[in-house]
C-alpha cells in the first residue's frame, strides 16, 4: 500500500533517475566519495555591486573542474541609494531555494512516474529592515518568514502533487540551509 | 565450559519464539538472559506505559492472548506475565541472571563469555533487543549544565522530574506519550517535532492496528518493499494504548497546551534552535496518513465489505502555528529537564564478530547475518516483515530463520 516508486519509461522530465540511483548506491558504499566542497569567489566591483565566480568543486575524492566558469552578480536597488546592477544577495538566496526545490520536484516526479508539463515556483520572503539597519536589536537581519508557492501542470492528483513538493523539501539542500543553523567561519588574510 | 547446538541471547518475545521453533525441530539450545524473562518490559519502560498494539495482536507461536478484553492494551505487568506464561508454556530453557560480555567466532561456531561461565555453540541467535540503548543526538552536548538530561529508559513518571518546564525531543510513540503525560501532570511541555508518522487510533470503527494487519501492511516482506533501508529507519507510529482508545496526535497535544516546535537543530549559547521545517514535516505526515487510509478504503471496497464498517472519512490536517518559535532560551530556568525521545538502538559492544557496518548495525539479509555462518538476528525493525519488531512479528520470523538454521545444520552434518 505504499506508493509504488516505479521508473516509468514513458515519463521524461529530463532527469536520469537510473544514474542518480546508481550514484546513491556507489556513494553509500564509499562514503568518502560523498564528501563534497562547493565554492565561490566574490570580488567587489563598486559600491554594493559585486561579482562572484563559480568554477571547480571537490567531490568523488578529487577536484572536479567543469572547464567553464559561471558568474553571479549582486547589487542593491536604487531605494538603497545603489545602482541596481543586479539582484540583491537575498534575492539570490530566494532564487537558490526556489531552484533547489524545483529541481527536486522534477527528480521526485521522474522517480514517481509523473510527467510534468510546467512547474513554476513563486517565492517571497519577509524582511524587517530595522534589523540590518541596526534600528532594533530584537529584529533579526534575515528573513522573518519565507513563502513558496508551486504551480504545477502534470498528470497527477492534487495529493500526489503535494507529496511531490513535500518530498522535494525533505531532500533539499537549500531548504535545509535556510531552515537550520550552520556554523560559519569567516577569516581575514 | 558448556555447549549447545544453538545459543539464543535474550529472553524477550524474539528469543522465546525462536526457542519454541527450535524445540519443535528438536534442536538443543539455551537462552541466555541477563535479567529474567521479559527483562526489557520489566526494567526499561516508564510506569504508565501500555502496549500500543491491542491484546489480540499479542500472538506467539502456539500461544495467544485469551483474556476478556481483546481490544485493550496490556500494561507492563501484564506483558511481563504474558511472556512469563509463554516461557513456562513452551518450557523455554532460560539461563537467567546471565550477562553476555563477549562473543567471538570459533572454528566450529561461536564462543560466548558470560558472568556465569562460557558457552560454545554451532549457531547463535542475537535476540537481545532492538532497543537496548536510547539514542541521544550529538546536539545534546550543548545542553546547559543546569538542565537535567533524561532518556526514556531513565524516565519513570512525572514526579521524578524537578519542578518546572520540560522539553521532549522527538514526537514518535515515546515522545508524544511522555509529552502528554507530563503536560497532564501540570508541567509546561515543549515538544520538538522531527519526522513522524501520524495515524488515528481508530478508523471506520476499527483499531488502526487491525486495519494494518487485515490489509497486509504488517506482513509486507522485506524483499517486496521499495527501499528496505529507508523502511527500516521509519520512526514508530504516533499511537498510545489507553482505556479510551483515544487518538494522540499533534493536534491533541497542542489542544492540551503542549508547545509544538520544529526539529531540534542546534543547542548554542544556552539556546535551543528549532528547524523551520515543521510545516513540511506535518504536511508529509498528513499525506502519508491519507495514503494509508486510501489503501484501507480501497481494500474495503474491493472486498465488497462497505456495510461492515463505518463510512470512510478524513481527519483534520495537523494545525501548525503560522509562526512557530525557532528558538528557546534554556538558561532562563523555564525548562528544567530535557527528555530525548529520539529513538533506540541495539547494543553490540560485546559482539566481536566482524558483522557490523560502519554505523554499528548488523549486516544481514532478512536476519541471516552476512559473512558469519550460523549467526542470526531477530527483532530488528523490518528485519523480514514490517511487523518484525513487534510482539506479533516474532513468530513468523523465528519460523523462517529456524528453517534456515536447521537446513544449515543438516548440510553441515551431511
Ligand atoms: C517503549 C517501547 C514500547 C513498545 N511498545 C510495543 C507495543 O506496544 N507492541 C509491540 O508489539 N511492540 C512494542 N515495542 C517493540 C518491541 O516489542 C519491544 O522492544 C520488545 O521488547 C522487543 O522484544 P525482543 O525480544 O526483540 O527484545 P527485548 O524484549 O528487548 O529482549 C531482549 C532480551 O535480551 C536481554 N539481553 C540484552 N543484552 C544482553 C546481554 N548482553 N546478555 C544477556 N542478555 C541480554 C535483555 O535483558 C532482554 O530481556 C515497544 C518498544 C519500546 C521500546
Amino acid at each position: 500500500m505504499t506508493t509504488a516508486q516505479t521508473i516509468s519509461p514513458d515519463v521524461d522530465n529530463g532527469v536520469n533517475v537510473a544514474a542518480l540511483i546508481d550514484a546513491r548506491e556507489a556513494l553509500e558504499a564509499a562514503p568518502e566519495a560523498a564528501q563534497f566542497k562547493w565554492r565561490a569567489t566574490c570580488e567587489w566591483v563598486n559600491g554594493t555591486h559585486s561579482r562572484s565566480t563559480v568554477e571547480g568543486f571537490f567531490g568523488l575524492g578529487e577536484e572536479q573542474s567543469r572547464g567553464k566558469t559561471f558568474t553571479v552578480e549582486a547589487d542593491h536597488p536604487e531605494v538603497f541609494a545603489a545602482e541596481d546592477n543586479a539582484a540583491t544577495p537575498v534575492e539570490i538566496v530566494l532564487s537558490g531555494l526556489a531552484s533547489c526545490l524545483t529541481a527536486g520536484v522534477a527528480a521526485v516526479a521522474q522517480h514517481r512516474g509523473i510527467q510534468l508539463r510546467s512547474v513554476k515556483a513563486t517565492i517571497e520572503g519577509d524582511m524587517d529592515l530595522q534589523g540590518i539597519l541596526g534600528i532594533d536589536d530584537e529584529v533579526r537581519n534575515g528573513f522573518g518568514t519565507i513563502r513558496v508557492n508551486f504551480d504545477i501542470d502534470a498528470d497527477a492528483s492534487e495529493d500526489d502533487l503535494k507529496a511531490l513538493v513535500a518530498q522535494s523539501q525533505k531532500r533539499s539542500a537549500v531548504f535545509d540551509i535556510v531552515t537550520n543553523p550552520t556554523n560559519v567561519f569567516v577569516t581575514v588574510g | 565450559m558448556r555447549t549447545a547446538t544453538t545459543v539464543i541471547i535474550g529472553a524477550g518475545q524474539s528469543g522465546l519464539a525462536f526457542s519454541k521453533e527450535l524445540a519443535d525441530r528438536s534442536i538443543d539450545h539455551v537462552l541466555i538472559e541477563r535479567g529474567e524473562v521479559a527483562n526489557s518490559w520489566r526494567k526499561e519502560r516508564w510506569d504508565s506505559l501500555q502496549l500500543l498494539t491491542p491484546n489480540w495482536q499479542s500472538r506467539l507461536p502456539g500461544y495467544a492472548y485469551r483474556g476478556i478484553d481483546p481490544d485493550g492494551y496490556m500494561t507492563m505487568p501484564a506483558v511481563t506475565r504474558f511472556l512469563q506464561d509463554y516461557a513456562a508454556h513452551i518450557g523455554a530453557p532460560v539461563e537467567t541472571g546471565t550477562t553476555v560480555s563477549s562473543v567471538t567466532a570459533s572454528e566450529s561456531g561461536y564462543r560466548i563469555v558470560t558472568n556465569r561461565g562460557e558457552w560454545r555453540c554451532a549457531t547463535l541467535v542475537l535476540a537481545n533487543g532492538a532497543c537496548n540503548v536510547a539514542v541521544v543526538p550529538k546536539v545534546a552536548e550543548g545542553l546547559p549544565p543546569a538542565v537535567t538530561s533524561l532518556t526514556p529508559m531513565q524516565y519513570r513518571n512525572p514526579d521524578q522530574l524537578e519542578d518546572g518546564g520540560v522539553m521532549v525531543v522527538g514526537a514518535s510513540a515515546t515522545g508524544i506519550q511522555l509529552a502528554q503525560e507530563i503536560q497532564a501532570a501540570g508541567r509546561q511541555v515543549t515538544l520538538s517535532v522531527g519526522e513522524h508518522v501520524r495515524v488515528p487510533r481508530l478508523y471506520r470503527g476499527r483499531d488502526i492496528k487491525w486495519w494494518m494487519d487485515a490489509t497486509g501492511v504488517m506482513d509486507m516482506h522485506y524483499t517486496e518493499v521499495d527501499d528496505v533501508k529507508r523502511a527500516r529507519r521509519v520512526p514508530s507510529l504516533q499511537l498510545v494504548g489507553s482505556l479510551e482508545r483515544a487518538t494522540l496526535d499533534l493536534n491533541t497535544l497542542s489542544r492540551n497546551g503542549v508547545e509544538v516546535v520544529g526539529r531540534l537543530a542546534g543547542l548554542r549559547d544556552g539556546r535551543a534552535q528549532f528547524s523551520g521545517s515543521l510545516k513540511n514535516l506535518c504536511a508529509l505526515a498528513d499525506l502519508k496518513m491519507n495514503r494509508l487510509l486510501d489503501g484501507i478504503d480501497e481494500w474495503v471496497s474491493k472486498a465488497g465489505r462497505e456495510s461492515e464498517f463505518e463510512p470512510a472519512h478524513r481527519f483534520a490536517p495537523t494545525r501548525v502555528d503560522s509562526d512557530p518559535p525557532l528558538g528557546k532560551d534554556l538558561t532562563d530556568g523555564s525548562v528544567k529537564t530535557v527528555i530525548w525521545a529520539t529513538g533506540y538502538r541495539p547494543d553490540y559492544s560485546w559482539l566481536h564478530v566482524p558483522v557490523l557496518d560502519r554505523k554499528g548495525r548488523i549486516r544481514h539479509d532478512g536476519g541471516v547475518a552476512l559473512d558469519a555462518p550460523g549467526l542470526y538476528v531477530m527483532g530488528l525493525p523490518f528485519l523480514r516483515r514490517r511487523k518484525s519488531s513487534f510482539l506479533d512479528g516474532a513468530g513468523d520470523d523465528a519460523r523462517d530463520l529456524a528453517d534456515h538454521l536447521s537446513a544449515g545444520l543438516r548440510r553441515a552434518a551431511a
